[in-house]
């Protein structure tokens, strides 16, 4: 049988079983509750398309921050082309366009026994199902001169953008002409695998610009370059010549905060300016709520629901989860995978079937200057016999080369993905 | 009489696991487009930078499709994205958002 064949076989069969208990769909009563956790690109779409595809289920979106700010873009804010502002986005349109409740708040623990989520200010909140879309932690346990606060506000990471971004841009501002930059990269997988080498990019156009004596380096911990290499490669060269030096197989092993040193295996590193990247994990409460299941790291889940393979009715999205080979742990990426995960809850919620062959994609642009744009794309689809998404053969793949249309469509993607998700 | 009847029954039936399978391929356009939503706007609303699907003729967006999948429109990143679906993926992605108002 193809596969199309059994999924409307299979959904049909579940249409007609779910014939008697037909809710009531638009009537205004609630078939069950669901709560989100997170709210950025998985979270915030997850809440949205959940409330859209089932407007008989009730959606709570926990976040901590007021506003969402991107993180992609937000190496825009380093070069000096982008503020914070233009990078934030409200929640509000997720309450009066879609009826999502919208909680200020962290969440402190879940109970996936009792079905609760324990919040740091306000009360308990209980939940049929659970979507947990809590990003990423930092290991700052592997660079014991980073374990404490002062230190992590000497070394940034700016790897979640808002106020370490900011204060990293003042840094920049305030480096000597002639100073050194100096970007340490974890081996993979970390959040956004461009990014770093974007980072480069654009540390060095504003340098070049304003401190031309000044230099980039990048101590990566990886092999080599790991995302878009040939045109990252080729941006340092042509644009920033003499500027920008790569090290491979340069891992971080500690940081000597006072002199800005990077400690690397055999060598010692100073900066003027030092950002590390930290190693990283799913966000805190995943630990928490024993859905880490691969490395002591990340969160297996099951492809075609994103639900746990720890616990029942707890879903986990975006970069916290043990991503399938080749999917990168990106906005865009997360994103898709809200919207697996929507379908199939509204599907189990209502007694469905869930859609069995889901289609995603990944399209991710990184700027090599304030306006030139190169971009990664990939399409997965689910494979039944491995459980997994697999990119699909022959798609995808690179710019040809960086130019001045990608940068307007780098853009274009941005203010449509953040109206995707909150618009 | 009973024949008639149950002839009745049986289209009844017919007519149902029919309505049933457009339901599921509605479903499946339906979460296939919305992979394209973060781009192309959700349900094909897109803010200006990119192309607006929504309410766009479904032989037209079949028809672009296949161009860019056989490389004979020119594109920056659409000529990839086309040639990870199915003819069939396809056909589905654009009768939805032709659906869309």
């Amino acid at each position: 049988m193809e596969r199309r064949e059994f999924i409307k076989l299979a959904s049909a069969t579940a249409a007609l079983a779910a014939i008697p208990g037909c809710a009531s769909v638009g009537g205004g009563k609630s078939i069950g509750r669901v709560v989100v956790v997170g709210g950025g690109y998985a979270g915030a779409t997850a809440a949205k398309y959940v409330r859209m595809w089932g407007p008989d289920i009730e959606v709570t979106l926990v976040e901590r921050n007021t506003d969402f700010v991107s993180c992609p873009l937000s190496n825009l804010v380093l070069s000096g082309g982008k503020s914070i502002k233009d990078l934030t986005v409200s929640y509000n349109k997720l309450g009066s366009k879609y009826g999502v409740k919208v909680i200020n708040d962290e969440v402190t623990a879940i109970d996936a026994a009792k079905r609760t989520v324990t919040l740091a200010r306000g009360t308990a909140l209980s939940y049929d199902r659970l979507i947990v879309a809590p990003g990423i932690d930092f290991m700052y346990d592997t660079i014991p001169g980073l374990s404490n606060a002062a230190a992590q506000e000497n070394v940034l990471h700016a790897w979640k953008a808002g106020p370490q971004t900011v204060a990293l841009r003042k840094q920049l501002e305030a480096m000597p002409d002639g100073g050194v930059f100096a970007i340490s990269i974890p081996k993979a997988p970390f959040r956004c695998p461009p990014g770093p080498y974007e980072r480069a990019c654009l540390v060095a156009a504003y340098l070049s610009k304003h401190k031309p004596k000044s230099k980039v380096l990048i101590l990566d911990a990886n092999e080599e370059v790991v995302a878009k290499k040939g045109l990252f490669t080729k941006a340092w060269k042509d644009l920033y010549p003499g500027m920008v030096e790569y090290r491979a197989n340069s891992e971080l092993v500690d940081v000597d905060v006072k002199t800005l040193t990077a400690k690397l295996q055999f060598e010692d590193v100073k900066a003027n300016v030092l950002n590390v990247i930290p190693p990283q994990r799913a966000g805190k409460i995943a630990a928490g709520a024993g859905l880490i299941t691969a490395n002591n790291r990340w969160c297996g889940v099951d492809y075609l629901t994103f639900e746990s393979v720890a616990h029942k009715n707890i879903h986990v999205l975006g970069d916290a989860i043990l991503a399938a080979p080749k999917m990168p742990k990106s906005g865009h990426v997360a994103n898709q995978h809200a919207k697996v995960c929507a379908a199939a809850v509204v599907a189990l919620m209502h007694g469905e079937a869930v859609y069995a062959a889901p289609v995603i994609a990944n399209t991710c642009y990184s700027f090599v200057n304030e306006t030139q744009a190169v971009h990664v794309s990939a399409i997965y689809k689910y494979d039944t016999a491995g459980k997994t998404m697999a990119s699909v053969p022959d798609s995808g793949g690179l710019s040809s080369a960086a130019t001045d249309i990608e940068g307007m469509y780098a853009e274009g993607w941005a203010q449509n993905i953040w109206a995707d998700m909150l618009g | 009489m009973k024949k008639i009847a149950s002839a009745i029954c049986v289209s009844g039936v017919l007519a149902f696991c029919a309505g049933a399978v457009q339901a599921a391929d509605d479903v499946g356009g339906r979460n296939l487009a919305a992979a394209c939503a973060a781009c192309h706007g959700t349900n094909g609303h897109a803010v200006p930078g990119m192309a607006a699907m929504a309410g766009m003729d479904k032989t037209y967006i079949v028809k672009v499709m296949q161009e860019f999948k056989t490389g004979k429109r020119p594109a920056t990143l659409m000529h990839q994205i086309a040639k990870g679906y199915s003819d069939d993926q396809i056909a589905l992605i654009a009768d939805y958002y032709s659906k869309q108002k």
